[in-house]
């Protein structure tokens, strides 16, 4: 056993492994000071809530509290492994300030008040507002880091008892394109890869996905294969100097929103050299031809000009990729947050279709998710889709979904597709959504355009209900607060982004008169007298168990089959991907394996849409197209930023995280070595570009949009030449604005535009333009981490990197066994 | 020859739904996707507009390969008062009523398309053959996607 700063170094220690090796186990605890490992009165099982690679661990508790946690290394995810954020974040459910009893605006002001009253305040003005102007006046917007019981119940009282189609989760800004692209290219969600894959792999690609911050344990197990025998080569797209970066065999760089172009350059290269599996697109594809044709128009030279890359380097990339044996290529929020999100996503798949590198070992495609349960919240359609996958323009799946619900076809709303996020705001603007129930998420700091956002949510005509765990900037401005229970403190399942389901148990009581969401959900059903069309109760489960049973019941037959998988199953062991059924029963390592889809007309999830304008594929031309229900290549134009750099704004912005932060910092801002890991917001920008405009390291600037400002300290990174990077995570709950700025703005996006992918719906957080000035020097180097992709690129005193307080220090044990495969 | 209207009737037909687009991307500027969107779709109607300019030449007409302009300061005034009205719920009818006329008109340049490739196909002119090929497709899009916006604004803006 050794003790380790997992701040100052977040992947830990090395453990080497060869192509198609085991990854070792290595187990990493992190207990309360004073507390040892045989003092803990009962160990109880989750996973990771504070990012998306679903890290299996179990809770410690000591007299009813949480102390610390240890990760499992049995489970296939993470054999042992945790990340900084798993191992600190733990602390922020015991912090003071959480919610534990309902508000209500009274007077002007949230005052106290006991559940019914809040519940009722809630039912009448729904019952009100169904009264007087129908579904169509209520809006559900919910998060990526609940579980799977309770987004089924939420889509199942959004969608079959209110009948409302305006829901969605704030999956909408980390992962709907990731979604989409899978519907696009595969007729339906669902990762075509698996995180085994990293074993066998001879090449990785990671497009635009920083995963040495977002998934620091993924991150470790691509550092053990390359510390190990034949290790992978490395490809990388991304304008910051990131870990993968540094790490990578050809790093590619190119201007923001110009990731279309680039794919489609290497692309053109693979097709033209004829490093393609023409076996594999004849009897598996569809649409061949017109990529072949589009990516005629991208020769390297015309690329490497519009992306800012050299044209040698998209041709390296490209041969690396072309003679990859075992290619797995994975994607996040560098493409899904930037121009043409889905358009660039799918030609991501399209190089691993048109290679034929799918469903075999180290041969796969992660399109990541940014939350822990993201993937729960696309398959049980609290994001606006219909529950397990179904297909709303088809109608014997409505059918289907109305005989689970028992109620009628027509009482669920599918005329249209799902209202996003971003238009639920637009018809709360124009005043025809009249109440907003939020929960588990702050859209007043993680929607773009604040300024607008705030406007909006503070409507007198807005009824704004928010279930959350602290007083975030969104809850300020509700009218009524529901205090909710959280990890640890419930019980649910949730899924991973390569399929793996895990069970995360309650280990403790939620403080004061909190409530599991699913509880809350729940009971509002109930006083609404949600019925089927016998009379009964519509939501008839009553706790998590038999929520996931009714799951279980909807997702029968359908892609996400979980029928093979009980709370039972889950309790000790590994996590299990789905689909897990009478012909699975232990699960699904690789779907696809046998170049067969989920794309058959009858069956897919979604006819698909125009990449660039975003109008839905009809039925019967779908049908045309893809009547065995083959892979879809789609190939799709470059088309330019909507907002380009000018004189008046010359420099590009991005946004973004950072390794030890997450979201609005709800919690991680409430994890001492966290919080003092990353304690503020920074502006990066190049070393020539400060030297142009005369700003040093650790200057304050103002950094400005056409819709903002924000002021931040200055770290010269190794960020490309003009564009800069901001991280979004900080927003006003801990300073004197409450929520919203007091002076200077501090949350990025203050900057950001209101604008999104046509296809997925995705907000652009990565294309704005934008300028900076130097305001006034600093007294030392920025906040910004330093051992991450906002390393300082020139000198930097040795004393102010990143390091653990005191209590970092984290035990690592190697050499044990365990390790599901 | 009677092709030579064909080509003036297609010329027309495209500046015009360029400039629907355009006036409707400026009236709608609170729906930020009717805006962004709509800009990027009359770049396409634009683009077709000096494509037949060019090829008009083999027919001896005299089309303006410069698209009709943009509304310079009208489209600041329409944008202003798209924000003014933005939070009034008439705006939505105008909204349907602006997509309706734009798929009409879609519709109609697919027509000119339909009429041009044929002509193209008797006369055994390649270059115009495959300039409806290269254009007709795209007009297809911006008729689908007044369609679809259509149809996703409508519930809304006519039931609430």
């Amino acid at each position: 056993m050794a003790r380790i700063d997992r701040i100052a170094e977040p992947w830990g220690t090395r453990t080497p492994y060869g192509s198609g090796g085991e990854w070792p186990v290595r187990v990493d605890t992190h207990l309360a000071e004073g507390v040892a490992p045989d003092d803990v009165d009962r160990w109880v099982q989750t996973a990771s809530l504070l990012h998306s690679n679903g890290d299996a661990m179990d809770i410690a508790v000591k007299d009813n509290r949480i102390v610390g946690v240890r990760g499992r290394a049995s489970d296939r995810v993470n054999h042992g492994r945790l990340g900084p954020k798993d191992l600190y974040g733990w602390q922020a459910n015991a912090s003071p300030d959480r919610l534990t009893k309902p508000l209500i605006r009274e007077g002007g002001k949230l005052v106290e008040t006991d559940w019914d009253t809040a519940m009722r305040r809630v039912v009448d003005r729904s019952k009100a507002l169904l009264a007087e102007q129908g579904p169509s006046a209520l809006g559900f917007y919910t998060t990526g880091q609940l579980f799977s019981e309770e987004y089924y119940t939420l889509g199942a009282v959004a969608h079959g008892g209110i009948g409302t189609n305006h829901v969605d989760g704030n999956t909408r800004l980390c992962t709907a394109t990731a979604g989409e692209a899978l519907k696009e290219s595969f007729g339906c969600d669902g990762q075509p890869g698996s995180y085994t894959d990293v074993d066998h792999a001879d090449v990785i690609a990671l497009y635009g996905h920083n995963v040495a911050e977002t998934q620091t344990v993924l991150w470790t197990r691509m550092l053990d294969r390359l510390a190990g025998p034949n290790p992978p080569k490395i490809i990388c797209v991304d304008p910051r100097m990131t870990p993968v970066a540094r790490a990578a065999t050809v790093h590619l760089a190119p201007r923001p929103g110009t990731n279309v172009a680039l794919m489609n350059g290497i692309l053109h290269e693979i097709i033209t050299n004829g490093w393609v599996d023409q076996d594999y697109i004849q009897a598996h594809t569809v649409g061949y031809s017109e990529l072949e044709k589009l990516v005629k128009n991208y020769p390297p030279a015309l690329v490497a000009e519009i992306c800012g890359v050299p044209a040698e380097q998209i041709q390296e990339a490209a041969s690396i990729i072309g003679h990859a044996e075992r290619l797995l290529s994975t994607v996040l929020q560098g493409f899904y947050q930037s121009n043409q999100a889905t358009a660039a996503a799918v030609q991501v798949n399209n190089v691993n279709i048109i290679r034929g590198m799918l469903g075999k070992p180290g041969c796969g495609i992660l399109q990541m998710n940014g939350q822990p349960t993201a993937e729960n919240t696309r398959e049980c359609g609290a994001d606006g889709d219909l529950a397990a996958f179904r297909n709303w323009s088809n109608d014997a799946h409505i059918k289907d979904l109305a005989r689970v619900w028992n109620i009628d076809p027509m009482s669920i709303p599918h005329y249209s597709p799902p209202t996003h996020v971003m238009q639920m705001m637009r018809y709360a603007e124009d005043g025809s959504i009249r109440m907003l129930w939020v929960s588990g998420t702050n859209p007043a700091v993680s929607l773009p355009e604040l300024a607008r956002i705030r406007g909006i949510l503070e409507q007198e005509r807005l009824f704004l209900v928010v279930q959350d765990i602290f007083l975030s900037e969104t809850a300020q401005l509700a009218d009524v607060v529901l205090p909710a229970a959280t990890w640890g403190e419930k019980t649910g399942t949730f899924t991973n982004v390569d399929r793996t389901v895990h069970l995360s148990e309650k280990a403790v009581d939620p403080p004061g008169e909190a409530k599991a969401d699913l509880d809350i959900f729940i009971d509002y059903a109930h006083r609404m007298g949600l019925q089927d069309k016998d009379g009964q109760p519509l939501i008839k489960w009553h706790d998590p168990e038999s929520a996931f049973e009714a799951w279980k019941d909807c997702t029968r037959g359908r892609p996400c089959d979980y029928t093979g998988i009980t709370y039972d199953k889950l309790r000790g062991g590994s996590g299990i991907q789905w689909p897990c059924n009478e012909e699975n029963p232990d699960g699904t390592e690789r779907i696809y394996a046998d170049g067969k889809f989920w794309a058959h007309p009858e069956y897919c999830e979604t006819y698909g849409r125009d990449l660039i304008t975003g109008a839905p594929v009809e039925p019967s031309e779908y049908k045309a197209l893809n009547p065995e229900g083959k892979a879809i290549i789609k190939a799709a134009e470059y088309m330019p930023p909507h907002e380009l750099p000018s004189r008046d704004f010359p420099l590009q912005l991005i946004t973004g995280r950072t390794l030890y932060q997450f979201h609005t910092r709800t919690k991680t801002g409430r994890a001492p070595e966290l919080q003092a890991a990353a304690p503020d917001v920074w502006v990066e920008l190049s070393a020539d570009d400060a030297g142009a405009y005369g700003i040093a390291e650790g200057d304050l600037a103002e950094v400005e949009t056409p819709r903002g400002s924000v002021r931040a300290k200055v770290r010269i990174s190794g960020i490309r030449n003009g564009v800069l990077f901001l991280p979004f995570h900080y927003g006003y709950w801990d300073t004197d604005g409450g929520h919203q700025p007091d002076g200077a703005g501090r949350a990025a996006n203050e900057l950001t535009i209101t604008d999104w992918d046509a296809a997925s719906k995705q907000p652009i957080f990565k294309t704005a333009a934008a300028r900076i000035t130097r305001v006034s020097g600093g007294d030392g180097p920025s906040p910004a981490p330093t051992n991450t992709a906002s390393a300082p690129a020139g000198d930097f005193p040795e004393g102010a990197r990143t390091k653990g307080i005191a209590s970092a220090l984290a035990d690592e044990a190697t050499g044990t066994a365990g390790g599901a495969r | 020859m009677k092709f030579g209207l064909v080509l003036e009737e297609m010329h027309r037909s495209e500046n015009d739904l360029a400039h629907h687009l355009l006036v409707i991307s400026e009236r709608h500027k609170v729906d930020h996707e009717i805006y962004h969107l709509a800009r990027d779709l009359a770049r396409w109607s634009q683009q077709h507009v000096r494509d037949i300019a060019a090829i008009g030449k083999n027919y001896g007409q005299d089309l303006d390969p410069e698209p009709r302009g943009e509304a310079g300061l009208m489209e600041t005034l329409r944008e202003k008062g798209s924000e003014m009205v933005g939070r009034r719920p008439e705006t939505g009818m105008l909204l349907l009523k602006d997509l309706r006329e734009l798929y009409l008109k879609a519709c109609g340049v697919s027509a000119d398309w339909e009429l041009l490739a044929q002509a193209a196909q008797g006369m055994k002119d390649k270059d115009l053959l495959a300039l409806a090929e290269r254009c007709h497709p795209q007009t297809i899009r911006q008729m689908k996607w007044a369609n679809g916006k259509l149809k996703e604004s409508a519930t809304q803006v006519l039931v609430s």
